[in-house]
């Protein structure tokens, strides 16, 4: 038996690889993949503690998060492809119409 | 769960979620990113969660990482200079990460839970039934703003991802041809 302390700390690892990930990398779709590891490590925790604790709350969290994570693919993945065919680019930094 | 299964399981999961970070070409990341979410819902399944399992396997590895091959082909993605083009950079967010990854990990190791987990769970537990239910009355109002969440996702997509169409020549060439004629 694993204890639920690993889960969390499993989870808080691929947390960190999905932060790294979204602050390290210039193209727009990879810091929007770790964005949706990040998501899963969350997901991770809540099933680890919906385990632990017998309680059926956590996973259906769960459910909301891996819908609201769908509806933010689609959408961002659109944002992504406009952009793209305005600038012709997916470079985080190379899209600073805003930066002062 | 038997350590035996756990921790090359876990080391997987962490291996191709690394594989999604630092790999140069998009698609490569993309398949990581695939593997990690299998690893994930192996998890579940262990975690006595099975409809989330299965959810895992439909909804991300499914649908969701399909859209992102979809548009890293369709925007034909060159590889790009991995993490290593601006290295000062770099070197500062991997080690802010690790920093807050070393924390947290140790902290959750040696942290005190509460809960039950020497307790065997009902056999029902994680199941459609249960967690349908869950959902269609304690989670109800929660569960009808998702579909319309869901709805207004699918027509923001759909206008974004739209091409600008052309100004309509048909109306325009009429006048035109008219205007030219008394020349």
């Amino acid at each position: 038996m694993i204890a639920t302390q690993h889960y969390l700390a499993l989870s808080a690892l691929l947390f960190s690889i999905g932060a790294i990930g979204a602050v390290v990398r210039r193209n727009v779709i990879i810091i929007f993949m770790s964005i949706e590891l990040m998501l899963n490590a969350a997901n991770l925790a809540f099933v680890a503690g919906s385990n632990s604790l017998g309680s059926m709350n956590g996973q259906s969290i769960v459910f909301f998060v891996m819908t609201v994570a769908a509806a933010e693919a689609a959408v961002g993945l659109a944002v992504i492809l406009a952009l793209f065919r305005n600038r012709q680019t997916v470079a985080a930094d190379e899209i600073s119409l805003l930066k002062w | 769960m038997s350590p035996l299964v756990f921790y090359p399981l876990a080391l997987a999961c962490v291996a191709s979620a690394l594989g999604v970070v630092l790999a140069k070409n998009p698609v490569r990341s993309a398949l990581s990113l695939v593997v990690s979410l299998f690893c994930l819902a192996v998890f579940y399944v262990f975690l006595q969660a099975h409809l989330v399992a299965a959810l895992q396997i439909i909804v991300y590895a499914g649908a969701v990482m399909v859209l992102f091959l979809f548009v890293i082909t369709l925007l034909n993605l060159e590889s790009d200079h991995g993490v290593g083009e601006k290295p000062v950079l770099s070197a500062i967010g991997f080690t802010a990460g690790a920093v807050v990854a070393l924390g947290l990990t140790v902290a959750l190791l040696h942290s005190v839970l509460p809960g039950s987990r020497g307790v065997t769970l009902p056999a029902t537990f994680g199941t459609t039934k249960v967690l349908a239910r869950q959902l269609f009355s304690d989670y109800l109002v929660a569960f009808e703003l998702t579909s319309v969440l869901l709805l207004v996702a699918v027509v923001g997509a759909v206008v974004l991802a739209k091409r600008d169409e052309e100004p309509p020549v048909s109306s325009v060439a009429p006048a035109a041809a008219s205007e030219e004629a008394p020349h």
